[in-house]
């Protein structure tokens, strides 16, 4: 097996500092939007440069660099502990160099680790074998002010009339985002899960997130619920930073799992405008990043 | 754009109105969640004693807080092996979690500007009307850009708190904010919320 912790170091400090195009993208559209002037626009120019700059300096986007999330692809003979000891290292060292802020804390004695290295769940990693033969690692930088606002409903929901069903889901999504208003840096995305257990429907909806914006659903039900969605949150008008405008969420993200006859959750997890997600794929010699 | 600098007099203050674009200079300081825990705790409501060096810390503090600036960010900061620190991301983290603190904390020490992102509640308002004090919006995410306006980091504690959670002291120079409160009950925030509370009424009604 090869050495990839310097692979896994560029993975942690692209994510960190060169925001992803297609979000890029949508912001810069997201600002064309907004009214000339506006406190709204004005939000989204200073977000705008700040992720040039930061790309130009290779400083992190955003100062929260967050939980990183680490979903590993990788072919049959692979060692998980060995790739988990690589990622663990390059997280340290990703850390030494400013790319990641230390930012794991022991919830007992209140101690940060100044390093980013916490308990075998910190950083997060998840493994899934494969069939073919390249190693594919997906990277997420979730801050804390955004994965706050995420939230979690059971339907139905009797205060928000909400029943089992897309509509019922509908409803509560749009709760969710109201109830986030700026404090999750909006414009945001939303990755939501429907169906599973609470813990297999929260990790689902952060799945959703490695999805590009552009990306349609492959199932039409949830590609309508997810225009819908997008459409009705930006209705709301809370727009970028919570100043009001236009823009509130630049993409919904939805993924549907099996779920027992008495359960039916709802998980949304709020990615903010600095959505920081990359890949990296390993097919023999070569490393590519995405 | 208005020109602020720190320390701020009640006048300019009054004068200013939700929506107004600032931009602050001088010594301010970073304190999030940890800090106001421990400033209400050992200060204001005085239910732990100080200990170590918390009445230095206080002592030292007071000056820059007296009509000064609290800014909720939690820092990467460059040079932590060597002391020669530096800001290399700096932007706001979201302020709500102090609202059961900050208007005390405001009250106990004269702060006049709250720094951070995402609006405060009530609590919060009431204070910046009586001391009287603003609360800025900094741009989220805006973190590399920030740092930029960070001049020099004048010294630090309670790093033993972890990097995010340190008071870090800091010579900023045109750090740019929105006042979304202000001295008068003005909040862009109740405002939205407000607005998108019949919106969120409409559409679950559609």
């Amino acid at each position: 097996m090869p050495d990839l912790t310097e692979a896994f170091l560029e993975l942690v400090r692209l994510t960190s500092t060169d925001l992803p195009p297609d979000v890029e993208t949508s912001l810069k559209r997201a600002r064309e939007q907004e009214a000339s002037g506006s406190a709204a626009q004005s939000a989204l120019d200073t977000i705008l440069e700040n992720v040039a700059l930061a790309r130009q300096n290779s400083t992190p986007i955003c100062q929260d660099t967050g939980t990183p999330i680490f979903y590993v692809q990788h072919p049959r003979g692979w060692s998980t502990t060995i790739l988990k000891g690589q990622i663990r290292a390059a997280v340290a060292e990703a850390t030494k160099r400013t790319y990641l802020r230390p930012n794991a804390v022991d919830t007992v004695t209140g101690k940060n680790s100044g390093n980013n290295l916490g308990d075998p769940a910190f950083p997060t990693i998840h493994f899934e074998e494969t069939e073919g033969e390249d190693l594919i690692v997906d990277l997420i930088l979730k801050g804390g002010g955004c994965e706050n606002v995420g939230a979690q409903y059971s339907l139905p929901n009797g205060r928000l009339s909400a029943g089992r069903d897309l509509e019922g889901v509908r409803k509560v999504v749009l709760d969710a985002v109201f109830n986030a208003q700026g404090k999750g840096c909006a414009p945001g995305v939303l990755g939501v899960a429907i169906g599973g257990d609470r813990g297999s429907s929260y990790y689902a909806s952060k799945e959703a997130l490695f999805r590009k914006l552009d990306d349609e659903n492959s199932n039409s039900d949830l590609a309508q619920l997810e225009n819908r969605l997008t459409q009705d949150a930006n209705q709301l008008h809370i727009g970028p930073m919570g100043f009001g405008g236009e823009t509130t969420v630049l993409g919904v993200k939805a993924k549907s799992l099996h779920r027992l006859p008495a359960s039916y959750f709802v998980s949304v997890s709020y990615m903010c405008w600095a959505h920081r997600r990359r890949r990296m794929t390993v097919r023999g010699d070569e490393t590519n990043y995405e | 754009m208005q020109k602020i600098t720190l320390p701020i007099t009640d006048d300019v203050i009054r004068e200013l109105k939700v929506g107004d674009s600032v931009s602050l200079t001088g010594v301010m300081i970073t304190g999030r969640d940890a800090v106001h825990k421990w400033m209400i705790d050992t200060f204001v409501k005085k239910s732990r004693k100080p200990e170590g060096d918390d009445e230095a810390v206080n002592e030292a503090l007071k000056p820059i807080l007296d009509g000064g600036a609290i800014y909720h960010c939690g820092p990467v900061v460059a040079g932590l092996d060597t002391g020669d620190y530096s800001f290399v991301a700096a932007g706001p983290t979201t302020s709500i979690r102090e609202e059961p603190y900050q208007g005390d904390v405001m009250q106990h020490f004269n702060i006049k500007a709250v720094i951070g992102k995402g609006g405060m509640g009530p609590k919060t308002l009431a204070a910046c009307s009586d001391v009287p004090g603003v609360y800025l919006h900094a741009i989220g995410g805006a973190a590399s850009l920030i740092a930029q306006s960070v001049q020099q980091v004048l010294t630090v504690h309670k790093l033993d708190f972890g990097v995010p959670e340190a008071i870090w002291v800091i010579d900023v120079k045109d750090f740019p904010a929105v006042v979304t409160m202000d001295s008068h009950g003005g909040s862009v925030h109740v405002e939205v919320e407000t607005h998108s509370k019949a919106q969120l009424d409409k559409l679950l009604a559609s």
